[in-house]
């Protein structure tokens, strides 16, 4: 489902030249596989997450989600590719403050052609536990809850693939399970790829893959290698 | 969700901004919409009112507009009067003569026939006497002439028609010379009627009361002309009102006029004599509208008299004044619909910073830029359009219940959807120049940086 080859990404630096932020040979996840990647603050993790999503591009290296090479696609390509194959849930939920618990998950097909499902966004929202919460705005909702809107709208697309960015680093305690269980249910059953990022190791016990980007990363572990040394 | 829908939602969210700007600009839309409309509404009454079924109006030496004006529209003061025999030089000998056996005169007035009958002939000429008032309302003597032969409407085929009662006639078994008939605003603002009794004023609307009245025999159908805000009087009564008769030095007098005088000075409620009448104007149409110019020299080398083409001076004032008022008014629109633009343009890019994670996320799921850029570019125009028409709407309603002064000072009642044709050009002009005011934060939007707002 989803292979990475030769990746490398580096970001300018203030003072010149450029900081290599990531560099991993190869990373692959299956069809339906859930995955879980651990790593430190300032590894690298939403830098790769970004790259999968195509909201940046790589330096080199090749990013394939099933049959689409996205190192090859336009900026427009990229965008068609979001909105038709990736779902996407924020460490911040980042939902729309405007916007109803129903009206953002609707945002979330509203890119892709033809799929302007509203009875998929009421299904959804029942799926998370908030078919009574669908006319309430995000700031009416409990942390969880909105959590729960934004994994909703992640999916509201039929993805192919999931990415999780420390999806329960903002959530209380009580609603971490919660959310990571309703993550991996959905994702199941729909049979959607998942990738998750996070820090914490008591979510990334539950996974049968659990991969560190430590190990991956090659520009990660040059620096660690110059510091050590 | 559709582009419109998201940029609904957005203007909601910034609901007290958003609202400000579309009633900023609501207003300003008002404003240039109620002028241009009531100016569209002036103009078309003056044009209108100025193909009035003659085509040219004869008053004394002076200025052709303010003939007109006074003689058309009963506006301005009356230049000076001119002698009736002026008046006489549009009939034909006969005529002539049973003016002289009717009202006493030089016998030599009936021997030959006017110098301007043959270019009336087939046509008409009604002689009007201005310089008294009903209350607000001018007073106008004339013959009943007035209604058998003048006619209004676009192709002048509407004769004047009645709410109540008759026109007046020349001498009537009940009243005499003193009939008169109201125009419908008069009647209504006066609140008189048939058979009510008025004394006009002399001179203006607070000036001293004449001792004969008029009895009131009909009122008017509205017509949308100045005649809804006139009184119009026989002119026979008119001249009998104190200080209308014209004084006269006995040594001009011949014979015959001298026995004539001293007859009507016996009988106050006789006719005056034809050298004691004068007239204000008279409106003059050629049995053959090709006879117009050539009348109208004739009339001006004359040492007595001018002729003024009314379409003519209107057109003359709508181009010296009316024009370059026209002109000012669309540069004030202009303007308003910047300033207006400039309102759009600075609520939408004031909020630009919040709205940059909205963006952000909107990428993130899949928008391309030109979708963004979009709700941006769709949300100034909700601004513009709700405005807009709001703006439209509230200037119309202003309009309508404005429509009794209006009506009163143009002789047009304007309905609540009566629009002016300048006024179509606002909405689309206001619609281009906020899609230009949504631009430059439209194009804020496309540029937004998607990773480094999502996580802002």
């Amino acid at each position: 489902m989803l292979n990475l080859n030769g990746l490398k990404k580096s970001f300018p630096q203030p003072g010149g030249g450029r900081l290599p932020v990531l560099e991993i040979p190869h990373f692959s996840i299956q069809p339906g596989e859930q995955s879980v990647l651990i790593g430190r603050s300032g590894g690298g993790k939403t830098t790769l997450l970004h790259l999968i999503a195509g909201l940046t591009t790589p330096d080199e290296g090749s990013i394939r989600v099933g049959d689409i090479e996205l190192t090859q696609l336009s900026e427009a390509g990229r965008d068609r590719y979001r909105a038709a194959m990736l779902g996407y849930v924020f460490q911040t939920f980042n939902l729309l403050p405007g916007f109803t618990a129903l009206e953002n998950v609707r945002l979330g097909m509203s890119f892709a052609s033809g799929r302007h499902d509203l009875g998929r966004a009421h299904e959804l929202l029942a799926r998370v536990g908030l078919a009574d919460r669908a006319d309430y705005r995000p700031s009416q909702l409990s942390v969880g809850q909105q959590q729960r809107v934004a994994i909703a709208r992640a999916l509201s697309s039929k993805p192919k693939l999931l990415l999780a960015d420390e999806p329960t680093a903002n959530v209380d305690p009580a609603s971490q399970q919660q959310v990571i269980d309703l993550i991996r249910e959905t994702c199941r059953d729909e049979q959607i790829a998942l990738l998750l990022v996070t820090h914490t190791m008591e979510v990334a016990d539950q996974f049968e893959r659990v991969e560190n980007l430590a190990d991956l990363n090659l520009a990660y572990q040059a620096v660690a290698g110059a510091t050590a040394s | 969700m559709n582009i419109l829908q998201i940029a609904w939602r957005n203007f909601q969210q910034r609901s007290l901004a958003s609202v400000l700007t579309t009633i900023s600009l609501a207003l300003g839309v008002a404003l240039t919409v109620a002028v241009l409309s009531v100016y569209g509404i002036v103009s078309d009454a003056f044009e209108r009112n100025a193909s009035v079924g003659y085509n040219l109006v004869v008053g004394p030496k002076g200025s052709p507009l303010q003939l007109t004006l006074n003689s058309v529209y009963y506006l301005s003061q009356p230049i000076e009067n001119l002698p009736y025999t002026q008046y006489m030089e549009f009939m034909s000998k006969e005529q002539r003569a049973e003016q002289v056996a009717m009202y006493g005169g030089d016998p030599e007035l009936g021997t030959r026939d006017g110098n301007y009958s043959a270019y009336v002939r087939g046509g008409f000429a009604i002689p009007l006497a201005l310089g008294d008032y009903f209350g607000q309302f001018r007073v106008v003597g004339t013959t009943p002439d007035f209604f058998k032969k003048l006619q209004y409407g676009l192709d002048l085929d509407k004769p004047f028609e009645f709410t109540d009662g008759r026109a007046i006639e020349h001498h009537s078994e009940e009243y005499g010379y003193f009939e008169a008939v109201l125009g419908s605003r008069v009647a209504e603002e006066m609140k008189v009627g048939v058979g009510d009794e008025f004394f006009p004023t002399h001179g203006d609307p607070t000036g001293e009361g004449h001792e004969l009245g008029f009895t009131i025999v009909g009122v008017m159908k509205p017509t949308g002309t100045p005649n809804d805000r006139v009184a119009i009087v026989n002119l026979e009564g008119f001249y009998l009102m104190g200080g209308h008769a014209k004084p006269i030095k006995d040594e001009d007098l011949s014979e015959a006029e001298r026995a004539a005088l001293a007859e009507t000075s016996a009988d106050k409620l006789k006719p005056l004599t034809i050298r004691q009448r004068e007239v204000t104007s008279i409106l003059v149409r050629t049995g053959n509208p090709l006879f117009g110019p050539q009348i109208q020299n004739v009339i001006n080398e004359g040492i007595y008299a001018q002729a003024a083409a009314p379409i003519l001076e209107i057109t003359k004032l709508m181009n010296l004044i009316v024009a370059p008022l026209l002109t000012a008014l669309m540069v004030i629109t202009v303007i308003t619909c910047i300033v207006a633009a400039v309102g759009i343009l600075v609520s939408i890019y004031n909020s630009m910073n919040d709205r940059r994670r909205d963006i952000a996320v909107m990428r993130a799921l899949g928008a391309r830029r030109d979708t963004v850029t979009s709700v941006i570019l769709v949300e100034s125009l909700l601004i513009a359009f709700i405005g807009g028409f709001s703006g439209w709407l509230l200037a119309h309603a202003g309009i309508w219940l404005a429509g009794g002064y209006i009506e009163a000072q143009t002789g047009i009642r304007p309905g609540i959807f009566t629009t002016s044709p300048y006024e179509l050009i606002i909405l689309p002009l206001v619609l281009g120049l906020a899609a230009l005011a949504g631009l430059l934060p439209a194009a804020a939007a496309y540029r937004t940086d998607v990773t480094a707002n999502l996580n802002a």
